[in-house]
């Protein structure tokens, strides 16, 4: 069966769940081989958890060297495997830095790149939801190996036992992939709230919030039910919350099995990073707001009165 | 320090936005066009650094005839000339392609630094800036939120989940920028005059030494093999609230398993 190679994704010595979701996907192409390409010591963590969800081969590129740059030594040691495995697919998790590395493998490669595919067919084409959701394209890559980023939550992640055979990749690094210099990560959100990119749910907040001391309303109701905290472009423009929460285009799109929209009146610039969302519910005071076209359940009301309630109930709930 | 900046004309994301369905590309008479959002916060940036360490502002854009609206209106911004490559030969080009057409067309112009926005609204894609860099081999520093020059060593804050990652490489290099960065100018009157008479050097394929199977739908690294409108949402359930919205909704997550 033909190898689809995975780029694996891992914080503090876990992998991320669009990891898993990517090892799902893979085995509608063929069988996975997950690529670990971190620092000494990566792979060894996260091996059983690979094994568990089906990965045959697990090639190791480990080095100091990688992270110490921006993007392109993940590109170069990518397409170094690729040329020799030749893969029927390479299968990224969407987000900015992926998807840069996927778009240089792609080059090196001289094949394409389809980005934010919401499914992935047997035959390697990929479905995109283009202008906000409202257009639904079927695309391939016309020559050489597939490169896709699959959004997070386009699959459910399930298991399938792989051997999990590992593959040791030497790294030698060009002085080109050593060309942008990272200096240093530097982390300011705070909290142990899921990511953005990656949470099944997300609870954001509009312009109907008010204030950045309101916006607690918000991260009550999250953490309730363990979700993200997003905002819509209003509340990130006011600068109640940092410009990484913002949902929508030129922030971040997301297809969460639940997004919670508390006073966002729902333009297209939101709508074009949430629409794809399974499950939508809106809260706002304006029962002409844009927001309900879209939301499967709604309440036409304060967001002050029904946002406390609902973190209530939940809480209760769970007991 | 010479500075050009990458624009792209896009549909306003505020008006419908269409794919012709004899090609499956986009369908740019269908509305309005407009500079791409973020690519006048880039322009801003250029023109900032360029009121900091001298030199030129050059808008570089690849597009249809229209795009010299948009060329226009960036030079009124205040950038000094603009090159347009423009070849009929180009329609449908994928952002490999779009990528490698630029290099072409950065080698005729003498720069240290090449700017972009990190997305354009229509295709969203987010790469052709990590591509640009990739072919010019060049440091790639994208997502930029800040930027700051000292002599031939560039450093950028870059934009994460979590906060930011401080990268720096050494001129010439490729920045994209995120819209947190500046607060982009108004063209002023004056500048809106002056635009009139600034230079747009048009580029043909040809001038770039290139040939048009290299490029266009026909050499397309991707195909889009169809596509069709998303089916409305089914109508939802829209309550209004009478003291008890919260638990409304709390049921309702219940009832489909989500809490």
């Amino acid at each position: 069966m033909a190898e689809v190679l995975v780029l694996v994704e891992a914080a503090n010595g876990s992998l991320k769940k669009s990891t898993l979701e990517l090892l799902t996907a893979a085995r509608t192409l063929g069988e996975p081989s997950a690529v670990v390409i971190g620092a000494p010591g990566t792979a060894a963590a996260l091996k059983d958890k690979l094994a568990e969800y089906g990965a045959a081969k697990v090639y190791v590129a480990e080095s100091e060297e990688i992270d110490a740059y921006l993007v392109a030594p993940k590109a170069e040691v990518l397409a170094q495997i690729a040329k020799d495995a030749e893969p029927a697919a390479i299968l990224v998790a969407s987000n900015a830095e992926n998807k840069e590395v996927a778009a240089r493998t792609a080059f090196k490669l001289d094949s394409g790149f389809l980005a934010d595919a919401v499914e992935i067919t047997a035959e390697g084409s990929a479905k995109q939801s283009i202008f906000g959701g409202a257009v639904t394209v079927t695309s391939r890559v016309a020559k050489g190996v597939p490169v896709i980023s699959l959004r997070a939550n386009s699959v459910s992640a399930a298991p399938a036992p792989g051997t999990a055979e590992e593959v040791s990749v030497p790294v030698s690094l060009s002085e080109g992939a050593k060309a942008a210099k990272l200096l240093e990560r530097v982390e300011e959100a705070k909290g142990s709230r899921p990511s953005l990119q990656d949470a099944s749910v997300i609870v954001s907040g509009g312009r109907g919030v008010g204030s950045a001391e309101n916006f607690s309303v918000v991260e009550n109701v999250a953490d309730s039910i363990g979700a993200a905290v997003g905002a819509s472009r209003a509340a990130t423009d006011a600068g109640w919350v940092p410009h990484q929460m913002q949902v929508g285009q030129t922030g971040v799109t997301v297809s969460p099995q639940l997004y919670i929209a508390l006073g966002i009146s729902g333009a297209i610039q939101h709508r074009a990073g949430m629409q794809t969302s399974k499950t939508i519910v809106a809260v706002n005071k304006d029962p002409e707001a844009p927001i309900f076209e879209l939301a499967d359940f709604g309440v036409v009301g304060d967001l002050f009165t029904v946002a406390p309630q609902l973190a209530e109930e939940v809480a209760k709930r769970k007991g | 320090m010479n500075i050009v900046v990458l624009m792209k004309q896009v549909p306003d994301t505020y008006a419908e936005r269409k794919l012709n369905p004899a090609d499956n590309t986009l369908d740019r008479d269908a509305s309005d066009a407009v500079i791409n959002e973020i690519d006048e916060y880039a322009i801003e940036e250029g023109l900032l650094l360029k009121e900091a360490h001298g030199g030129e502002v050059t808008i570089l854009t690849m597009g249809p005839d229209r795009a010299t609206e948009s060329l226009r209106k960036a030079l009124s911004m205040g950038a000094d000339k603009a090159v347009h490559v423009v070849d009929d030969a180009l329609h449908g080009s994928c952002a490999i392609t779009t990528a490698k057409v630029l290099a072409k067309a950065l080698a005729t112009i003498e720069y240290d630094l090449v700017i972009a926005g990190s997305e354009a609204t229509d295709s969203r894609l987010s790469v052709v800036p990590a591509l640009l860099a990739e072919a010019l081999g060049v440091p790639q520093l994208s997502g930029a939120r800040k930027v700051q020059v000292e002599g031939s060593t560039v450093t950028i804050e870059r934009s994460t989940d979590t906060g930011y990652d401080r990268v720096e490489g050494a001129t010439p290099a490729v920045i994209s920028v995120v819209e947190k960065i500046n607060e982009p100018r108004y063209p002023s009157f004056k500048g809106i005059m002056a635009a009139k008479s600034k230079p747009v050097q048009s580029l043909s394929l040809a001038d770039l030494g290139m040939s048009p199977d290299e490029v266009g739908l026909g050499a397309s690294t991707t195909t889009v093999e169809s596509f069709q409108e998303a089916p409305p949402r089914s109508a939802g359930t829209i309550v209004k609230d009478e003291g008890n919205g919260g638990v409304a909704i709390a049921e309702f997550l219940a009832s489909k398993k989500l809490i």
